[in-house]
C-alpha cells in the first residue's frame, strides 16, 4: 500500500466515523439529530447535482424539480397507495428519475448557458403543477397527511417516526448505498468518459464517443440520485411542498457543490454541511438571513470559486 | 364567447408585451456578456419601488421617467463592481452571482418597504375605461402597451442605426473581432448592461401600476421572460419580442378554455419549440449552444 493510498483510506475512515458518530458529537456544537439527517439528504442532493456539474461539466440549474418530484411521489405513495417506507422511496426515485430521463432527451443537445436556462424553465413546470393541482398536491399548503412507516423485518420492527436517532441511521445507510453506487459509476470507464467530455468535448467527439448519449445517461443517473434524495427528504419532514421544486432550491444545491469544491467527490457534502448549518443558524437569529446567504454566495463566487476543498488542495500542492 | 376570446387575446398581448420588455433586457445582457441575469427580477422590483418612493415628489410621470434611469445606474455600478470580474469565466459563476444578488435585493426591499404589497397611484386619466363594451381596455393598459412599443421601437432603431448599437450587435456575433478593431469592449458591455437594466426598471414601474408592488413580484415575471428568449431563439432580439408576445397570447387563450393550465401552457409551448426547432423561432444556429 502506497503512502497516498494510506492517506486516502484514513481520510475515508475519518469521514465515515464522523458521520456514524454525528448524533453523539453534534449536540456539543449545538446541533441536533434531525439537522444531521437534513445535512445528509441535502448533501446527497448536492452530490447528485455534482455528477453533472463537477464530473460532466454540464450546468443544470433545475435539479430541484427531480428532488421535489421524488418527494411528492414518495409522499403520495405513502398517503394513498401503500404504507411502506421502502416502497415510498422506490416510487419517489422511479418517478423523479424517469421524468428526468424523458425530459433529458429534450435537453442534451443544449450546452452551457443555454442548457442552464432550459433546465431552469423545465424545472418550474413541476413547481406550477404542484402549486396549481390543489386536489392532489395540496397546492401552496403542501402535501400533508403521510408519515414515515416503521421498517418491518417480520421478527422485529424499527420505529423510524418517533425515534430521530433510528431515522438518522436509516438516512445514513441510504446515503451510503447511494454514494457508494455513485463512486462506482464515477470510477468506471463510463465515469472517466464523462470527465473526458468535461475536459474537452470536441476531442471526446473526435475519439468517437457519443457525447449526447453520455450526457443523457449522466443526466438521467443524476436525476435518479436526486429523486432518491427528494424521497428521503419527504420522509424526513413528513411533508412535501412546492418550494422543494422551485429553482431557488436548485440554486442552493449548485451553491453547496461549488462551495465545497465541485471537482472533488466529497466537496458537495462539505458544502451542504456549511450551507445547511449556516442557514439553520442564520434563520434562527435574524429575519434578514436571505441577505446573508446572498452575500455569502457573492463572496464565494468572487473569492473562492474552487470551494473549500479546492482551496485546501491548492495549499497542499503549493 | 367571441367576446371572451377577444378579451383574453387582448389581455395576452398586453401581458406578452410586458414579458417581451423584460425578456429583451435579459436577452441584451445574455447576448453580449453571456450572463444569465437572475437578478433581473430584482432590478424590476427596484424600479417599481423607486417609482413608489419618488411619486410623492415627482408625481407619477416624473417617477416613470426618473426611476428606470436610477435603476440603470444601480445596475451599471453593480456591473462595474461585481459582474465584470466574471467575464470569461465559466457562466456558472455569473449565474450564481446574480442568483445571490437576487436574494439580497429581495430581502433588502422587504427590509426597507415591508413585506406587504404597496399600491402605486396611477393618474386618474389613465384609469378610466376607454369603451363601455370592452371595459377591460383601460387607459393604463393601452398606455403600458404604447410605452413598451415606443421603447422597444427606439431600442431597435438605436441598435440598427447608431454606432454604439451597431457595435453591440457586432459584439453579439464576435466580440473578439470587435475588440481587435479597437472598440472598448469593457465600456460597451457596461453600457449594454445598463440598457438591459433600464428596461427591467421600466417594466417594474409599469407592473407596479397594474399589479401593485411586492418584494417577490420579480420572481413570477422572470420565468416567462426566460421562456420568451428560449422560444424566440437565443441571439435574436426580434425573436425574443415575438416569443414574449406569443407566450402572452398562448397563456391568454388557454385561460378561456382551461384556466388552471394558463401558466403551464407556456412551458408546453417551449417544449414543442425545443422539439421541432431546437434553436428557437429566430435563433442563430450555433449561438450559445
Amino acid at each position: 500500500m502506497t503512502a497516498e493510498q494510506r492517506k486516502h483510506l484514513s481520510v475515508l475512515a475519518a469521514i465515515w466515523a464522523a458521520l456514524i458518530f454525528a448524533p453523539y458529537w453534534m449536540p456539543l456544537f449545538g446541533g441536533y439529530t434531525a439537522l444531521g439527517s437534513r445535512v445528509l439528504v441535502l448533501g446527497l442532493g448536492a452530490m447528485a447535482v455534482n455528477v453533472l456539474l463537477g464530473f460532466t461539466g454540464v450546468l443544470s440549474f433545475g435539479h430541484a424539480a427531480w428532488f421535489g418530484l421524488g418527494a411528492y411521489a414518495c409522499g403520495l405513495t405513502l398517503k394513498f397507495l401503500a404504507a411502506s417506507t421502502p416502497l415510498g422511496l422506490l416510487a419517489g426515485t422511479l418517478v423523479g428519475g424517469i421524468a428526468g430521463a424523458i425530459l433529458g432527451i429534450l435537453l442534451v443537445r443544449r450546452r452551457g448557458i443555454y442548457f442552464a436556462m432550459v433546465t431552469i424553465a423545465f424545472g418550474q413546470v413541476f413547481y406550477y403543477i404542484a402549486f396549481q393541482w390543489q386536489s392532489v398536491t395540496g397546492g401552496d399548503d403542501g402535501l400533508r397527511g403521510f408519515e414515515r412507516q416503521p421498517l418491518d423485518f417480520k421478527l422485529f420492527q424499527i420505529d423510524l417516526l418517533h425515534n430521530d436517532l433510528y431515522f438518522y441511521y436509516f438516512v445514513l445507510i441510504c446515503f451510503a448505498v447511494a454514494i457508494g453506487l455513485m463512486a462506482l459509476i464515477l470510477r468506471s470507464p463510463f465515469g472517466h468518459t464523462m470527465i473526458a467530455i468535461r475536459e474537452n468535448e470536441r476531442r471526446a467527439r473526435f475519439l468517437g464517443i457519443p457525447v449526447e448519449l453520455h450526457i443523457w445517461i449522466a443526466f438521467t443517473l443524476s436525476c435518479f440520485f436526486m429523486a432518491f434524495a427528494g424521497a428521503l427528504y419527504a420522509l424526513l419532514n413528513n411533508f412535501a411542498d412546492p418550494r422543494m421544486l422551485h429553482y431557488s432550491l436548485s440554486g442552493d444545491f449548485v451553491i453547496m457543490a461549488v462551495m465545497g469544491g465541485m471537482r472533488r467527490f466529497w466537496g458537495p457534502l462539505l458544502g451542504a454541511i456549511v450551507f445547511v448549518v449556516l442557514q439553520d443558524y442564520l434563520s434562527s437569529v435574524t429575519v434578514n438571513w436571505m441577505s446573508f446567504i446572498g452575500i455569502l454566495i457573492v463572496f464565494i463566487v468572487l473569492f473562492f470559486p474552487r470551494g473549500i476543498l479546492g482551496l485546501a488542495r491548492r495549499r497542499s500542492t503549493a | 364567447m367571441l367576446e371572451l376570446i377577444f378579451f383574453n387575446v387582448t389581455n395576452g398581448l398586453i401581458v406578452g408585451a410586458f414579458y417581451a420588455l423584460m425578456a429583451i433586457g435579459l436577452s441584451l445582457i445574455l447576448n453580449l456578456s453571456g450572463v444569465i441575469n437572475f437578478a433581473h427580477g430584482g432590478f424590476l422590483v427596484i424600479g417599481g419601488y423607486l417609482a413608489y418612493a419618488l411619486t410623492p415628489y415627482l408625481g407619477f410621470w416624473g417617477a416613470l421617467l426618473v426611476s428606470p434611469f436610477l435603476t440603470a445606474l444601480i445596475g451599471f455600478v453593480i456591473e462595474r463592481l461585481l459582474i465584470r470580474r466574471l467575464y470569461g469565466r465559466d457562466p456558472l459563476y455569473s449565474l450564481l452571482l446574480t442568483f445571490g444578488l437576487a436574494f439580497i435585493i429581495e430581502d433588502g426591499t422587504r427590509q426597507i418597504w415591508g413585506a406587504n404589497g404597496l399600491p402605486v397611484s396611477v393618474p386618474e386619466t389613465l384609469m378610466t375605461s376607454l369603451s363601455s363594451k370592452f371595459f377591460f381596455i383601460t387607459g393604463y393598459r393601452m398606455f403600458m402597451v404604447a410605452t413598451v412599443a415606443v421603447v422597444v421601437g427606439l431600442l431597435f432603431v438605436l441598435l440598427r442605426y447608431t454606432r454604439i448599437g451597431i457595435r453591440i450587435r457586432a459584439g453579439t456575433l464576435d466580440l473578439e473581432t470587435v475588440a481587435a478593431l479597437g472598440v472598448n469592449v469593457r465600456a460597451l458591455r457596461s453600457l449594454n448592461f445598463a440598457v438591459g437594466i433600464f428596461l427591467a426598471g421600466l417594466a417594474g414601474v409599469l407592473a407596479g401600476g397594474q399589479l401593485g408592488l411586492e418584494p417577490t413580484m420579480g420572481d413570477n415575471l422572470l420565468m416567462p421572460s426566460f421562456i420568451a428568449i428560449i422560444v424566440g431563439g437565443v441571439g435574436s432580439l426580434t425573436g425574443t419580442l415575438i416569443g414574449g408576445l406569443l407566450i402572452g397570447v398562448a397563456s391568454g387563450l388557454t385561460a378561456v378554455f382551461f384556466p388552471s393550465a394558463s401558466e403551464a401552457v407556456i412551458y408546453v409551448l417551449m417544449a414543442v419549440v425545443l422539439l421541432i426547432r431546437p434553436r428557437g423561432l429566430l435563433g442563430e444556429e450555433g449561438m450559445l449552444t
